[in-house]
């Protein structure tokens, strides 16, 4: 964990007291609903279908059980009972009273926790990979960096009045597990033939209306440079991007209309300014900022785990929760365990206060009482010794949380659509329970392979449809709620958009396409190895569709042979 | 008369800031007084308004390029920021680099829809000088410049980030935890 120091704590305890005395001046009709919305936005407040949505900032993800125990208390005390991890690694109460908020992030304040930019338009929580600090292919930790990023970003004077929000992701590795394709900025570690550290930079990304993969802007980044190369970024979309109509207000829309290589340009003249300036990182700062994390101090440990071999070979249930749910480490001894969020029946990414206090017991006796929000709406404990690993998997299961089901169809991404969303066109929660009913069957589900689902309410796309293998997306056809469903996308350093595959369908459908899409992908792939997403690559998404919508060609020969045969 | 917030204390105001007619044609100009004129004003009657008695001034908007005064910056008295709509942040970026990179070491004022929740970071942009928009209480705002006390970033105030100052002070820069 990152620890705060005097002046961390200082400033987000001062957001408090700001926060308080806005939300006092507008209970007391002294500040307008107009004036007031940018300011509670700011602060993780939305007002909601129901009643505000509280949206608490997660750091890239990174949580202590305290922090976690907290949480369970805020989901006690001011909401009911319960909460729900997002897409963006934070954490949203659905249920807070406008009044209450200061109080709730005054609690925060007191686990070094905040809501500052988690909504408005302005620089939002950085994300990372949720393996950050212990994937075996780091070329930096990536904790460290979105620390850095988090510290330039917070309260930043000069773009806190952003064009449209602003979302940047880091991968400490190659292996992009963050999704930096699409984001508004996204980074990239990399060496240069030197051997220097430094950063592939991407701009323009993003999903909502427009999808749009991310343009490089610069192949390799010193890291010294940071800073200021993002200062660069943020002003030309600050000076250029388009206020005119929120649609079109996101920096990709920018970097779409002036072209890649004239939006480059733009920030390399803005850079020559910056380059250099005060905000130049040095080697002493990055170590400070390291210095401030706590680390866990991991014990020497052998490859092979007393018990934990016989367990595998002995228990099945165990060895299929193993395969699914336990991740590498880059530690000998150690692994990265997912407690899945998305058992059937229950909306993706929802945790009650009583799991919620559960896995932070759980963090405390098997992961250094640290653990991790993954973008795909699960809980990860990131250090677990291999021979605790059967213990642990027995744990979580009577907690409802060892669903085998991580990175397989039931693994649903999805956002809280219609059920509590005003912005959705669509209800998700009830899709992707249905889908998680059809293919309740484990074996069946291990039998499909690894195939990412993913379910947004409407086009703003906080369910990540896009890059989803399957993805459903809520639209409205003349007020009653349909679905589209595209196939193709994908996440990470393949991302690709899906594309739709045909006419919108109703809720009660949805399952049944799905089955046919899986049907056509079963009997088309080449091998168990060959996954969803290849055979869509493969063959394209005509098989698909006809399998789905039937062929109108063949059906017209058909009853021309019928005819005939009349 | 008009009051202004100027260096944390409110005062009154001497100059008038002069809009476009409704048709976007040049303002007409006022024999005498102080005056903020639009940009499209001062680059189409440079001459004329430099002759003119009494103190100038012009005023961007969002969009305007500060580029245009870059070179005229010794003959102004104020140069402002027009905002229409607080939520139009591009002003504070013009804040920034008139200080930053053209150097303008005068009064910079924010005028328009500015209330009193944005002026931390207004000044942090670098603008000394608001004109509230009308409703908005001038002696209560006095107080939100002191929101906060620290800034990661550079600001007007404090020309270098959180952390260089912090690595100025103790080399390894964790005299503060």
């Amino acid at each position: 964990m990152y620890l705060y120091d005097e002046i961390d704590q200082r400033l987000v305890d001062e957001r408090v007291a700001q926060y308080r005395d806005q939300t006092r001046r507008y209970l007391a009709g002294a500040l307008t609903e107009d004036d007031f919305r940018p300011l509670r936005l700011q602060n993780g407040l939305y007002i909601q279908r129901h009643a505000p949505m509280l949206r608490v900032s997660i750091p890239y993800g990174l949580l202590s059980s305290r922090q976690l125990r907290a949480l369970a208390d805020i989901a006690r005390t001011w909401d009911r009972g319960y909460g729900h991890f997002s897409t963006r690694q934070n954490i949203q109460f659905n249920w807070p009273k406008l009044e209450d908020v200061p109080e709730i992030l005054a609690r925060l304040a007191t686990v070094q926790m905040h809501a500052i930019q988690t909504s408005g338009n302005c620089i939002r929580n950085t994300t990372t990979d949720h393996f950050a600090g212990i994937a075996p292919d780091e070329i930096v930790d990536p904790l460290v960096w979105c620390e850095i990023i988090r510290q330039w970003s917070a309260f930043h004077p000069e773009f806190a009045y952003l064009p449209r929000k602003f979302k940047i992701a880091v991968s400490g590795s190659e292996r992009d597990r963050a999704a930096v394709q699409v984001h508004d900025i996204g980074l990239q570690a990399r060496q240069n033939a030197a051997g220097d550290v430094g950063f592939r930079v991407l701009a323009g990304g993003g999903l909502g209306r427009t999808p749009i993969i991310g343009a490089a802007v610069r192949e390799f980044l010193p890291w010294q440079h940071l800073l200021t190369y993002l200062d660069a970024i943020l002003r030309v979309y600050n000076c250029h991007g388009r206020r005119d109509n929120k649609y079109k207000a996101r920096i990709k829309i920018l970097v779409k209309e002036l072209t890649p290589e004239a939006f480059r340009r733009q920030v390399e003249e803005e850079w020559a300014h910056l380059k250099d300036g005060p905000a130049t990182l040095f080697t002493e700062e990055i170590r400070r900022i390291e210095r401030r994390f706590t680390r866990p101090n991991y014990l020497k440990l052998d490859a092979l785990a007393p018990g934990y071999a016989l367990e595998l070979a002995r228990d099945k249930a165990f060895a299929n929760w193993v395969r699914r749910n336990v991740h590498a480490h880059k530690l000998t001894g150690y692994a990265a365990v997912t407690l899945s969020l998305k058992k059937t029946g229950v909306p993706p990414g929802d945790a009650t206060a009583e799991q919620m206090d559960a896995v932070a017991s759980l963090a405390d006796r098997y992961s250094f009482g640290e653990l991790r929000v993954s973008h795909e709406q699960n809980l990860i404990l990131a250090d677990v010794r291999l021979g605790d690993l059967h213990a642990l998997w027995q744990e979580a299961k009577a907690l409802g949380l060892a669903t085998p089901n991580i990175g397989l169809i039931t693994n649903i991404i999805a956002c809280p659509g219609g059920d509590f969303c005003a912005l959705a066109n669509a209800k998700s929660i009830p899709v992707a329970e249905a889908i998680q009913r059809r293919f309740d069957d484990l074996d069946y589900q291990h039998d499909i392979g690894e195939l990412d689902l993913n379910i947004s309410g409407c086009m703003n796309s906080c369910g990540h449809h896009h890059i989803g293998h399957i993805g459903i997306l809520g639209v409205d056809k003349q007020g009653a709620e349909f679905y589209q469903i595209s196939i193709g996308g994908a996440q990470g350093n393949e991302a690709s958009l899906g594309r739709v595959i045909g006419p919108s369908v109703s809720q009660a459908q949805v399952p049944d396409v799905i089955e046919k899409l899986i049907e056509i992908y079963l009997e088309c792939r080449d091998s168990e190895e060959e996954r969803f997403i290849d055979v869509v690559r493969r063959i394209g998404i005509e098989p698909f569709k006809e399998h789905v919508y039937g062929n109108p060609h063949q059906a017209q020969k058909n009853s021309q042979r019928q005819l005939a045969v009349a | 008369m008009a009051t202004l917030i100027r260096h944390r204390k409110i005062v009154s105001d001497n100059w008038q800031l002069l809009k476009p007619a409704d048709d976007g044609s040049a303002p007409p100009l006022p024999e005498s007084g102080d005056i903020i004129v639009p940009l499209a004003a001062w680059l189409a009657q440079r001459d004329r308004l430099l002759q003119r008695p009494g103190r100038l001034g012009v005023w961007l908007a969002g969009g305007d390029e500060p580029a245009l005064i870059a070179e005229d910056l010794k003959n102004l008295g104020v140069v402002a920021v027009y905002f229409t709509q607080f939520s139009d942040g591009r002003g504070y970026s013009l804040g920034r680099l008139l200080r930053v990179r053209y150097g303008w070491r005068g009064e910079l004022r924010a005028v328009g829809d500015v209330l009193r929740d944005q002026l931390f970071y207004l000044a942090g942009c670098g603008f000394d000088a608001f004109a509230l928009r009308d409703d908005q209480d001038l002696q209560a705002a006095l107080s939100a410049f002191g929101d906060f006390s620290e800034a990661y970033q550079a600001s007007a105030a404090r020309p270098l980030p959180l952390f260089r100052r912090r690595h100025l002070n103790s080399p390894d820069g964790m005299e503060w935890s």
